[in-house]
């Protein structure tokens, strides 16, 4: 989705308007099928998309492997919490909360976490991770460990509310156009250029003067708030903010989502999100023991495939046609 | 009173310190000397708990259950290496930790699906579930074990890595590696035995702990997280660093356990500052972590390359 130019023949356009397509009449045929699940369960699709999105800059451009974002997903979910339990539900407060709040301990951690490379910023961000998931364990008050209880959703007005089903997926729908819009236009744009030029030769960047930590800093808070945004509506979705938002295993969920769509592709993320969850709730569907299935996929992915999903289509549509223009 | 509670937790902080070295140990050799980001590490861990505790149900012998869960799993993670992992070497790290990911999920489920969602318990050996009492602390012998196995593997790696042949092509090939290969040295092989070395040295310490913890699907990922900040601290590849980090996260995690609900409930309510206490207790950790890397990047004792 979004290449630099486009090409109205190329196949690849035309399967992400069906793909969009089916994604704006997603409540109609679960409204067809006479049950909320299909819808909330897009949702869900649509949420993780969201927060992958985010991710794929750090990861798919910056070449940074974090392993720490769900903090920042499990952030955006206790502010609503927190601040519905407190009585607070108006919605543009939360959020300016919840980005005001993403930017500090994004901007903190990511002045540490870029000191060190490869396998340190790894560690070092799961490490972050794991922290603020102990301190959403100790805040008794909201629940602990058992997680808090959303009793009162967020309120945007003048929007529809989100007790509405549809609503909200459509609001998170939006998110996700305007997200996937912003981050091909950063992308496109110097930030994105430059981030590429780190990953791919640190050291010629280095001597042609780019101050390194000032562009990946940005990279970092960006690719953060999406994530905190997820966090909001996920919260909303479900309800509830526990600590397993802020797990390791979730922020290498969202990991594969970006990996299994195809990193450092603006769409990938979504398609990544549709396969797992769906492959995840087919599978669930069969055996109780569905992540004997899902974990040796993963491996297969990962021993087969470093371009993901969207990424192998990338490659047989530009075989066929080379004028198929820049990869995105 | 206070001073036996501060010794005993002193050994607990020592013997939760040997434990994470037992496993840190191989970690840092295969992330260090490899440049492979092993998360199944903890998977060996579990393995190797339920391997023993499945034949000391079977056979009733402590040592033999030992012998099978730390062979079984080097077997199986020679078999892991060979098919899967060895392919990944040469990959990004990121395609390493999602290969990993998708193995401890394999994992889990498996001994789920074959031992069921219940913990196994199992007891400690006859000889040693008594107590020894030193200059007035009783404490377990059991524990006494766990902390003399710790020493007995951080001698014996340091002998292996300092004193032998094996050890100083070890050593060559972390730092350089195309030059041990040029001079003719199987690196493929080297890699696979200290894989699957450092996979029996967590299965040991899973067949260690399994008398005081409840066996369980997933109770390698909690273990594999500390393992992987005390290798951090220590400075990634190092066996030293990995001793001197272990002792410290295991002291700092136990003393925060101990202490730390009492310092909270100078200005928190008592009910309060017990819930939060542990909770902030291994968050004190990851602090500690964080300060560490961000004066050290390379961690206490970095490997010189």
């Amino acid at each position: 989705m979004f290449p630099e130019t486009f090409h109205w023949r190329s196949p690849r356009i035309w399967l992400v308007l069906l793909l969009l397509a089916g994604l704006l009449l997603m409540p109609v045929a679960s409204a067809a099928l006479g049950t909320s699940f299909y819808l909330s369960f897009a949702t869900r699709v649509v949420i993780y998309a969201i927060a992958a999105t985010g991710l794929n800059l750090l990861l798919g451009y910056g070449g940074l492997v974090s392993m720490g974002h769900s903090l920042f997903v499990g952030l955006g979910a206790y502010v609503v919490g927190i601040s519905s339990f407190h009585g607070l539900t108006n919605g543009w407060v939360q959020l300016a909360i919840t980005m005001g709040l993403t930017t500090v301990v994004a901007t903190l951690t990511g002045l540490v976490s870029l000191r060190t490379r490869g396998i340190g910023f790894i560690m070092i961000t799961l490490a972050f991770g794991q922290m603020f998931y102990f301190l959403a364990v100790s805040l008794k008050q909201y629940g602990g460990d058992d997680g808090l209880q959303v009793e009162q959703r967020s309120v945007f007005e003048p929007l529809p509310s989100l007790d509405n089903k549809v609503a909200l997926y459509y609001i998170a729908l939006g998110v996700l156009v305007l997200l996937m819009y912003a981050v091909w236009r950063t992308v496109h744009g110097r930030l994105g250029y430059v981030l590429r030029g780190f990953h791919a030769n640190e050291r010629r960047m280095l001597a042609a003067g780019f101050p390194q930590l000032r562009y990946q800093i940005v990279a970092y808070v960006a690719s953060a708030l999406p994530c905190a945004v997820a966090g909001m509506l996920l919260a909303n979705l479900t309800s509830f903010a526990s600590p397993s938002y802020l797990s390791w295993q979730a922020s290498g969920d969202l990991i594969l989502i970006a990996v299994l769509g195809g990193m450092g592709t603006v769409i990938g993320p979504l398609i990544g999100s549709i396969v797992l969850l769906v492959l995840e709730e087919t599978v669930s569907k069969m055996t109780e023991h569905w992540m004997i299935v899902l974990g040796p996929v993963i491996l297969l992915v990962a021993l087969l495939s470093s371009q993901g999903l969207w990424g192998a289509l990338l490659q047989r549509t530009r075989a066929r046609a080379p004028s198929g223009g820049d990869r995105s | 009173m206070l001073w036996s509670l501060f010794f005993s937790q002193l050994f607990n902080g020592v013997q939760l310190g040997m434990l994470l070295f037992l496993l840190a140990s191989g970690l840092t050799l295969v992330f260090g000397i490899m440049n492979f980001v092993n998360l199944s590490h903890g998977s060996f861990y579990m393995l190797g708990a339920y391997f023993a505790a499945a034949t000391l149900a079977y056979t009733g012998s402590f040592l033999v259950a030992g012998v099978v869960g730390i062979g079984g799993t080097m077997v199986l993670a020679l078999a892991v290496e060979r098919l899967a992992l060895r392919r990944l070497y040469a990959r990004d790290h990121l395609i390493q930790v999602l290969a990993t990911l998708g193995l401890i999920m394999f994992f889990n489920e498996a001994v789920r699906m074959i031992w069921g969602s219940q913990p196994l318990f199992t007891a400690q050996p006859a000889w040693a579930s008594g107590s020894i009492s030193l200059g007035g602390l009783n404490y377990p012998t059991y524990r006494l074990l766990i902390i003399g196995a710790g020493i007995a593997v951080a001698l014996g790696s340091y002998l292996l890595i300092h004193r032998t042949r094996i050890g100083m092509l070890v050593r060559a090939s972390s730092t350089h590696p195309e030059v041990v290969a040029a001079l003719g040295v199987n690196a493929r092989q080297l890699n696979t035995l200290l894989f699957s070395v450092g996979a029996g040295l967590a299965a040991l310490a899973g067949w260690l702990v399994g008398p005081i913890v409840s066996v369980q699907s997933g109770m390698g990922d909690t273990v594999l997280i500390l393992a992987l900040v005390v290798i951090v601290i220590g400075g990634i590849g190092s066996i030293r660093g990995a001793f001197f980090a272990s002792l410290m996260v295991g002291l700092v995690d136990t003393f925060g356990r101990a202490y730390m609900p009492q310092l909270l409930r100078g200005f928190l309510e008592r009910t309060v500052a017990d819930a939060a206490g542990p909770a902030l207790a291994s968050m004190l950790i990851y602090l500690f972590m964080a300060v560490v890397l961000a004066l050290k990047p390379g961690g206490l004792f970095p490997v010189k390359r």
